[in-house]
């Protein structure tokens, strides 16, 4: 008897099986094929806009994404430099070979977590509640817990042209009866779509007709917690390429051939990543569209071909590839192709991420609907931790919007659902500018440690550097800086205007051109580069922080407005027939949550609280 | 579920006919308990049916029922309308009847209210009701049915959508760095744009103010030394006007002394007793409560006697009074003219009503009123135009910021902007709003 059985060793699978072993619990990691745990089957990296965010607060929160990142990358860049604090974020070029070994070494290292090969097709229900699975082979295991992490493998077909393999991802096998188990349980289910691009072998590249994309020249570290092991001079390049009139042509003349436009795909791809021909496609005008060649490790010489994902026959790809500038005599090493599977629906799933229908049941991942390797362990972490403190008689760690992107995700999911694979976007966060990549230790690792994620030394750490944070924010209150001839000679020559008299420290941070790098050639400080970065950006953008703290607030206090559980829609009169549907479906918990439904309007909202006015606070 | 409510929708009192509205789920069950005519529960929908109102056995009134079935009504909801013969007494009675059913007598503003809920009219709509029942002006008539219309709903609408696609535009930047195919958004795009939306908003709240004159009258106030005739004038202004309000205290925040209709304008004379009565007149009108008035009026007609030389009390008087409010009228032209006639100075006298249609029309075209209502948008209420002023403080905030800050800071203050304005027509919901919105309505409608 085990307390959690984990299904799947995917990202989201290896966050939630670390989760619930650290946090004590009997855990049993399922994976079809322990050599693909941590598998990277479409991009070689790890992060990106908003993604890379997700992995600090992962990491904030006591998983492993960030620090396996570090372990295993050839490049890192922060992408969004030159704009506002809120909206930076890391990505690296993951090594696909190193990153699965180093994420098992740490699964490993966890004394409660048994890793085991098998492949779940059914779980052991008894009056809709989940208490284990049933491996294909007939063998029972029995848990207070499953997470359900299986990515795209629940019925796969594999599409390349009008071929149709039923099989996981490049080649593995997949589970054929799980998904139509699950809707025998009265889970519904949706066939959602993905793909990849063709890998290209590196000696057939022509790279001197693209330019080079490189990293960063500082150094850079997704865990508030490693130190950087990478060599900053000698990391790898990435390519930047072009599609042209004759790509266009091609796809164009063979459309009718594409899994996707031949009709040959139930399953509804992702809207944020298309594949090129629907890009050629729905944006004819463009003449032309971006790619990028990315190596997919050192250890072997294969090229991933970003933004030309395809579901063409082979031949069709061979000529399209071709068409490329620096392609032209490049060698296929492996197609691009379409993938189909089955997902769960999310409105059936609480905040938790345990199943509303099956009690004992969470999922996390793609089964969800998301898309992405970030976004599915963010779900793993949540499913792992809260499958964890159910066990120990805990309430649920929830974390809110105003918390981090891990909240913003969940609460979409489970408000509004899926319709096709959901990628994280800054532009679904409304206080971005509280969740920053700079902050996500402040504002997590607090949960974190009182769930049992974070060691007490991680936890002094942050205290220290809590404590850090307000006594330099005291310090350069009082801190002046007197304007003399050599000083004005500083200013000068750094192109910064000249205080007209004596001012503070704090007082010049917040004039946006000056920065404490600069202030350090006035005065030594004996803070961290995080301290100071964290002063100056509370300071620069004082105003508009405020304003979001007193949003969250006011977002907060609705989020309060709790909606009873026992409502009976059918009672309000009024609702437009949607929302009314809607509603009875998702069993939104407060108003405020309700509002984010999609299909509810104003209007609707309006009634219910007038509905719950009446109803619930008539004493008031 | 949902009572039946009921109330009279015409006003109270002697008038030909009174109209009682019922409306709800239980309409017909109720009204034709106490209808003899035709049955009401198989006449088409949008029908008038002719028959008697009973009590019991006795006939209380001859009426006309407009039948409305659900959902094409006004509320949504089933609506009959019992047009009886005016009269408080029959009305009352009536209305007794309809409460012993089973009916509810309505609230303040609930058949506008259940409109709005069943999504029949948008915020500004609802809004617009309440404003074209309390209107007492054609023109002011007139805004009210234009906004019912959705005439501020589209401008709204309008902004949004250009605000929306500026803010799309930027998260694309943000969310996809790396592609230098897709426009990048800088302040040079960005602030030109701003700076027109800017201007429409602001043209919208400028209207505005001239709604305010519309919904609450053109302040007028007449001012002069003792017994240079303005209360004459005053008087001959108010007689001549058969269409007459007289003494409605409290429609405007001054005591008003009688009020006109002209071109469409209500046109309210403030009291101006307070100086009137004083025999220093000019050294009164140095002291605060002259110079109240004076900042209150829209328009301050100075009266000057024409039989006697400019004094230099006039002459201060006249500099009081900031030009664009300023109209001087020289009574008293039946006498022999002494004071030197400016280009700009109406003549004229209150014993012949000479001058008095100049006046008059002065008062319109000195605050360029004449084209005022063809198109201009119109705010009801000052929910509304504090919402457009936050609007615009936000637009404000992001091009000041955009100064220093970088692009996605002030697009927070651009998603103000659009939130605000969505405030405005309800499309972004606020938890306080339906509690204060509703308790301006007026009752009947």
């Amino acid at each position: 008897m085990y307390d959690v059985i984990v299904v799947g060793g995917g990202h989201a699978g290896c966050e939630a099986s670390n989760a619930a072993s650290k946090m004590g619990m009997k855990t049993l990691l399922l994976t079809m094929n322990k050599n693909n745990i941590a598998d990277m089957p479409c991009n070689p990296s790890i992060g990106g806009t908003a993604k890379g965010i997700i992995v600090r607060e992962i990491d904030a929160l006591g998983g492993l994404m960030g620090i396996v990142a570090d372990k295993s990358h050839f490049q890192i860049k922060m992408l969004n430099n030159s704009k506002g604090p809120a909206v930076r974020s890391l990505r690296c070029q993951a090594d696909k070979r190193v990153y699965p070994k180093v994420m098992l070494e740490y699964l490993e290292k966890n004394p409660n977590l048994e890793i085991r090969e098998g492949l779940v097709e059914d779980l052991i229900v008894e009056d809709g509640t989940v208490k284990g699975v049933i491996l294909a082979s007939g063998e029972e295991i029995f848990s207070k817990e499953v997470i359900l992490t299986t990515g795209t493998y629940l019925k796969a077909n594999v599409l390349v042209g009008s071929e149709n393999t039923p099989s996981g991802p490049h080649g593995e096998g997949r589970s054929n009866n799980l998904s139509d188990n699950l809707k025998k349980y009265g889970l519904n289910i949706l066939r959602l779509k993905t793909g990849t691009p063709p890998r290209i072998a590196k000696d057939s590249i022509d790279f001197s007709k693209m330019s080079e994309e490189v990293g960063d020249d500082t150094y850079l570290t997704f865990s508030f917690d490693t130190k950087p092991v990478y060599d900053l001079n000698n990391q790898q390049k990435c390519y930047l390429l072009y599609t042209n009139d004759k790509t266009h042509e091609i796809i164009k003349s063979h459309l009718k051939e594409s899994a996707m436009y031949g009709g040959y795909v139930t399953g509804v791809g992702p809207r944020y990543c298309p594949s090129i021909e629907d890009k050629v496609v729905r944006f004819s005008d463009k003449e032309r569209h971006q790619l990028f060649l990315e190596p997919e490790s050192i250890y072997y010489d294969e090229w991933y071909l970003q933004g030309f994902s395809t579901s063409m026959p082979k031949y069709v790809q061979e000529e399209m590839v071709h068409s490329l500038k620096g392609l032209e005599n490049a060698k296929i090493t492996k197609y691009a192709y379409a993938i189909e599977y089955d997902a769960v629906s999310s409105l059936q799933i609480s905040p938790s991420l345990e199943n509303k229908v099956l009690k004992n049941l969470f999922t996390a991942g793609q089964i969800n609907g998301t898309s992405g390797y970030e976004e599915a362990a963010g779900q793993g972490l949540m499913a792992g931790i809260n499958a964890a403190l159910k066990i120990q008689g805990k309430d649920a760690l929830i974390l809110l919007r105003s918390d981090a992107y891990i909240g913003v995700l969940i609460d979409d999911l489970v408000t509004k659902g899926v319709t096709d694979p959901y990628r994280m976007l800054t532009s679904r966060a409304e206080f971005r500018l509280l969740l920053r990549h700079d902050n996500a230790d402040l504002r997590l690792r607090e949960y974190g440690y009182q769930v049992g994620m974070i060691s007490e030394e991680q936890y002094k750490r942050l205290n220290k550097k809590k404590e850090d944070i307000a006594n330099l924010m005291n310090e350069i209150k009082n801190l002046k800086l007197v304007i003399t001839k050599d000083i004005k000679d500083i200013f000068k020559e750094n192109n910064i205007e000249i205080p007209k008299k004596t001012m503070s420290y704090e007082e010049l941070l917040k004039r946006p051109e000056i920065t404490f790098d600069f202030l350090k050639k006035f005065t030594n400080f004996k803070y961290s580069d995080e301290v100071l970065e964290q002063v100056e950006i509370s300071l620069k953008y004082s105003g508009y922080i405020n304003k979001a703290y007193k949003e969250a607030t006011k977002l907060q206090k609705i989020e309060e407005k709790q909606i009873p559980s026992d409502i009976d829609y059918s009672k309000v009169r009024n609702l437009a027939s949607e929302a009314r549907q809607k509603l009875s479906e998702v069993k939104p918990r407060t108003i405020a949550q309700a509002s984010r439904i999609s299909g509810v309007n104003p209007v609707d909202i309006s009634i219910l609280a007038v509905y719950l006015k009446k109803e619930y606070n008539k004493d008031e | 579920m949902e009572d039946t409510i009921c109330a009279v929708a015409t006003s109270l009192g002697v008038g030909a006919i009174s109209i009682i509205r019922v409306s709800g789920n239980n309409a017909l069950n109720i009204v034709s308990k106490i209808f003899k005519g035709p049955n009401l529960k198989k006449v088409k929908s949008h029908t008038i049916n002719y028959g008697y109102i009973y009590d019991k056995d006795e006939v209380i009134d001859e009426v006309l029922l407009t039948v409305m079935l659900a959902p094409k009504t006004y509320t949504k909801e089933d609506i009959i309308e019992i047009n009886s013969h005016g009269g408080i007494n029959t009305t009352n009675k009536i209305m007794e009847l309809l409460l012993n059913m089973g009916c509810r007598l309505a609230e303040p503003g609930e058949f506008t209210k259940r409109a709005f809920l069943n999504g029949r009219i948008d915020l500004t709509q609802a809004e617009s009701v309440n404003d074209l029942i309390n209107s007492s002006s054609d023109n002011q008539r007139k805004l009210a049915l234009n906004n019912l219309q959705g005439t501020l709903t589209k401008k709204i609408r309008n902004l949004r959508k250009e605000i929306v696609s500026l803010i799309a535009s930027i998260e694309v930047n943000i969310d996809y760095p790396e592609y230098d195919d897709i426009e990048v958004i800088t302040k040079d795009i960005l602030i030109p744009k701003l700076n027109n939306i800017k201007e429409q908003i602001k043209k919208i709240i400028n209207d505005s103010k001239n709604s305010q004159i519309i919904k609450e009258g053109i302040n007028v106030a007449i001012v002069g030394r003792p017994n240079v005739g303005k209360s004459s004038i005053l008087n001959r202004l108010l007689d001549e006007d058969k269409a007459i309000v007289t003494n409605i205290a409290g429609t405007t925040r001054d005591i008003v002394e009688g009020s006109i209709s002209l071109n469409g304008f209500k046109v309210n004379f403030i009291d101006t007793a307070g100086i009137r009565e004083t025999t220093d007149v000019v050294e009164k009108i140095g002291v605060s409560k002259s110079k109240k008035i004076i900042k209150k009026a829209d328009i301050v007609i100075v009266v000057l006697n024409g039989n006697e030389k400019l004094s230099l009390d006039d002459e201060k008087l006249i500099k009081s009074v900031p030009y664009k409010k300023r109209i001087i009228f020289v009574n008293k032209s039946d006498l022999k003219l002494k004071i030197m006639v400016k280009d700009d100075y109406i003549v004229g006298n209150s014993k012949n009503d000479d001058g008095l249609d100049t006046l008059k029309s002065s008062i319109i075209t000195k605050l360029n009123l004449e084209n005022i209502t063809k198109d201009m948008t119109y705010i009801s209420n000052v929910r509304q135009l504090d919402l457009l002023k936050k609007a615009l403080k936000s637009l404000e905030d992001a091009l000041n910021n955009l100064e220093c800050m970088p692009v996605d800071m002030a697009l927070i203050d651009i998603k103000n902007a659009w939130n605000y304005l969505g405030e405005i027509t309800g499309e972004v919901y606020q938890d306080e709003l339906l509690d204060t919105l509703f308790s301006n309505f007026c009752l009947g409608k």
